[in-house]
């Protein structure tokens, strides 16, 4: 495994928001096939970091370093790192008025594929993966996350994932917010997508979304670090257990 | 088309060549440099001798001008920029086609540069530059007359009209919006010449949008231009003029008057889309009358110039009547478009919908300026009233100033007002999926105006999407 290239491997990361260090030093390497889970109650820090690797911009990465695939990214804009294969399917996916699913869905993959690219199988793709997901054909005409239910927002964020095909996902939060059946559906389709080429990192509070999607790796995040790494039991053991037990544990109480 | 029809044309083409050994002006280059700036009764006699115009015409013309001088230059608007208006240092008709010819060299870089990338193909470049006044579109033109011509319908410009149906022209012009309304529509009626005229007999539904682009020929495009619209009762039509590519002249002052009728159960729709030159200043004013139940409709769409005040109107006069506006303007660098609606209700069960969009760019500045009067007799009216501001850069600004007079209290009215700004979280969404950030605010703007774009034909949606595009890159100047 360690001969292998790293997919995504971030070393010492600290983040800010509005001079605040909310990530204190993580890190982590996530190999080709592996799926990671960052665990963390609310304001660990879980979310800024996925913001940060993608490159928003209200969160500075100010001490560090994160490579996709060797390559540094920090330099990068968040456009450059999402066409280099990283991509963030987003907590609170933002509504743009005016702009059609397939219109942005369009205006994505050209920028993937380049300016001058053949878009002639655009329609069938795209109608693909919309019935792999579950989502009605009129989602095509309708304007993106406008009046959408949150499960709608979190089955079109994975629709994005599946046509952009990225070869490192940042999933954050993508079960907030989802009834059971759209967790399946939505699980289906991380599942779908992952191979044995790229890798999945899930940001999640709870552990329900890892009884579809198993993790090779989970890590707990609290306050801005990684306090504890594990397999798969360790989320089963925070869904009985909570938190607490790790605070005294890092406290060493 | 008829023949004498034709002959009108190829007497109205020749108009600007020989009116100079015509009319005594033996050096019409010298003269219109030098002499005929300014505007007066001498000056207003000649427009209306060169056209061979009916007595009637020309005395409108000339009280028309009465009033222009004593009419207050508006009070509301942009004030500051009303006042670089020289009426002196303007010409108040169409320059011989002789005086055009060499002029392309003049023709500021950054407009060629425009139709360059707009694909504006080469004969078309030189009629919008101001250069020629010819636009070799005849044939498409002449062959869609023919078929108007079988159903009852005139469609010509309104110099023709005038001398082929001089009646139903005496009997409407100037009804909708008299001279006195204000002081530029007092000078348009004074020095008019162009525009539009259309007539639609009763119960005629006109199946293909009509364009002002058949007859560019025809100087639909002059600074004075005067449109007319008739819709007889029952009969159906949808009006399309403008491009969007920015039409250039050296004359600054672009005052165009626009009256529309809509008999009962007729419907029109105006769609209008401008780009001028940053040098002109854009006043114009559009007013159209509904009686008994019938439709009116103003989509309207404004880029460019260094100050637009364009507010159309509709006058709800008969019971049931309908109005619509939906506009959009695009204020870039320097430029302020001073745009709005009006809707009066006078009759009752009528109802409007205003829909208005601006978008601020540099220090471009959008206003919105709103009418919305309800008289007594308007019981159950209903107006909904929409206005959607985005602004782009720190500098960037908006205003809106909605006036409502209601003298009925059985009425239903809506207003929503919002200004927005393209949300770094927006962008973010965006370029985190491949787009840059140029491309990523261009989506935003492009979903901005769509409620407005997928209202027109698609082949005017393609173009007014690809001149956003070169405003937002601000490759245009």
């Amino acid at each position: 495994m360690t001969d292998k290239q790293a997919i995504l491997e971030f070393k010492d990361i600290h983040v800010e928001v509005e001079g605040k260090e909310v990530v204190k030093g993580v890190s982590l390497a996530i190999y080709p096939g592996e799926i990671h889970a960052i665990m963390g109650k609310n304001g660990s820090g879980k979310s800024s970091l996925s913001n940060a690797l993608m490159g928003h911009p209200a969160y500075t990465i100010t001490k560090g370093e994160a490579c996709l695939k060797g390559q540094s990214i920090l330099e990068m804009e968040a456009d450059e790192r999402s066409r280099a294969g990283l991509f963030l399917a987003f907590q609170y996916p933002l509504a743009i008025p005016g702009v059609t699913v397939a219109n942005f869905m369009r205006a994505s993959l050209k920028a993937h594929r380049g300016a001058d690219a053949d878009m002639s199988d655009f329609r069938k793709l795209f109608k693909a993966a919309m019935a792999d997901l579950s989502v009605d054909q009129s989602f095509a005409t309708r304007y993106i996350n406008e009046g959408f239910s949150g499960g709608e927002k979190k089955r079109i964020e994975i629709l994005q994932m599946s046509m952009l095909n990225p070869t490192m996902a940042l999933l954050d939060e993508t079960d907030s917010g989802l009834d059971i059946d759209a967790l399946k559906i939505v699980s289906k389709g991380i599942n779908k997508h992952q191979s044995d080429t790229n890798g999945v990192l899930m940001v999640t509070h709870y552990q329900r979304l890892l009884n579809y999607i198993k993790p090779d790796h989970v890590h707990v995040m609290m306050d801005g670090r990684f306090v504890k790494s594990g397999g798969p039991e360790l989320a089963l053991k925070l869904e009985d257990s909570g938190y607490e037990w790790l605070n005294e544990e890092k406290t060493g109480v | 088309m008829s023949e004498s029809l034709k002959k009108q044309n190829r007497e109205l083409s020749k108009l600007n060549e020989d009116y100079a050994t015509k009319y005594g002006f033996h050096d019409p280059v010298d003269y219109f440099h030098k002499g005929a700036k300014g505007v007066n009764h001498e000056v207003v006699e000649m427009i209306s001798k060169m056209k061979k115009e009916p007595k009637w015409m020309s005395e409108i013309r000339h009280d028309a001008l009465e009033v222009f001088y004593k009419k207050e230059m508006p009070q509301w608007g942009n004030n500051e920029i009303l006042k670089e208006i020289d009426f002196d240092d303007i010409y108040y008709f169409m320059k011989p086609i002789e005086a055009k010819k060499d002029d392309w060299d003049d023709v500021p870089e950054y407009i060629k540069k425009t139709f360059d990338k707009l694909g504006i193909p080469e004969a078309e470049k030189k009629f919008l530059g101001g250069v020629s006044a010819q636009y070799e579109s005849e044939v498409v033109y002449h062959s869609m007359q023919e078929d108007l011509e079988k159903l009852g319908i005139i469609f010509l410009d309104m110099d023709s009209a005038l001398r082929e149906y001089p009646e139903i022209v005496r009997e409407h012009f100037g009804t909708v919006i008299p001279s006195t309304d204000n002081k530029f529509a007092a000078l348009n009626t004074a020095v008019w010449s162009g525009g539009s005229f259309i007539y639609v007999p009763k119960g005629i539904d006109v199946g293909i949008p009509l364009q002002a682009y058949f007859r560019i020929n025809a100087e639909n495009m002059g600074q004075f231009e005067r449109t007319l619209i008739i819709a007889d009762e029952g009969a159906k039509l949808h009006y399309i003029e403008g491009c969007t590519a920015p039409v250039y002249s050296t004359n600054s002052l672009h005052t165009a008057v626009v009256e529309l009728k809509a008999l009962d159960d007729a419907y029109i729709r105006y769609t209008t889309i401008q780009n001028w030159s940053r040098n002109i200043y854009n006043l114009v004013t559009k007013r159209a009358s509904a009686y008994k139940n019938s439709t009116i409709e103003w989509v309207d769409g404004n880029l460019g110039s260094r100050l637009t005040m364009k507010y159309p109107c509709v006058q709800l006069l008969g019971e049931g009547a309908k109005g619509e506006i939906l506009s959009v303007a695009f204020a870039g660098i320097d430029q302020h478009q001073d745009a709005g609606a009006k809707m009066i209700h006078a009759a009752p069960n009528t109802s409007s919908r205003i829909t208005s969009k601006s978008i601020s760019k540099d220090n471009g500045r959008a206003t919105y300026r709103g009418m919305i009067k309800i008289h007594k007799n308007a019981t159950n009216a209903k107006v909904s009233v929409e206005c959607d501001a985005l602004l782009i850069g720190e500098n960037a600004r908006s205003d809106t100033y909605p006036t409502m007079e209601i003298d009925n209290e059985q009425v239903r009215v809506e207003h929503e007002a919002r200004v927005s700004k393209v949300a770094e979280e927006q962008l973010f969404y965006l370029t985190s999926r491949g787009l840059t950030e140029d491309e990523a605010r261009l989506l935003i703007v492009n979903g901005f105006m769509e409620p407005f774009t997928k209202e027109l034909p698609l082949e005017y949606a393609v173009e007014l999407n690809r001149l956003i595009e070169l405003e937002m890159e601000g490759s245009i100047g």
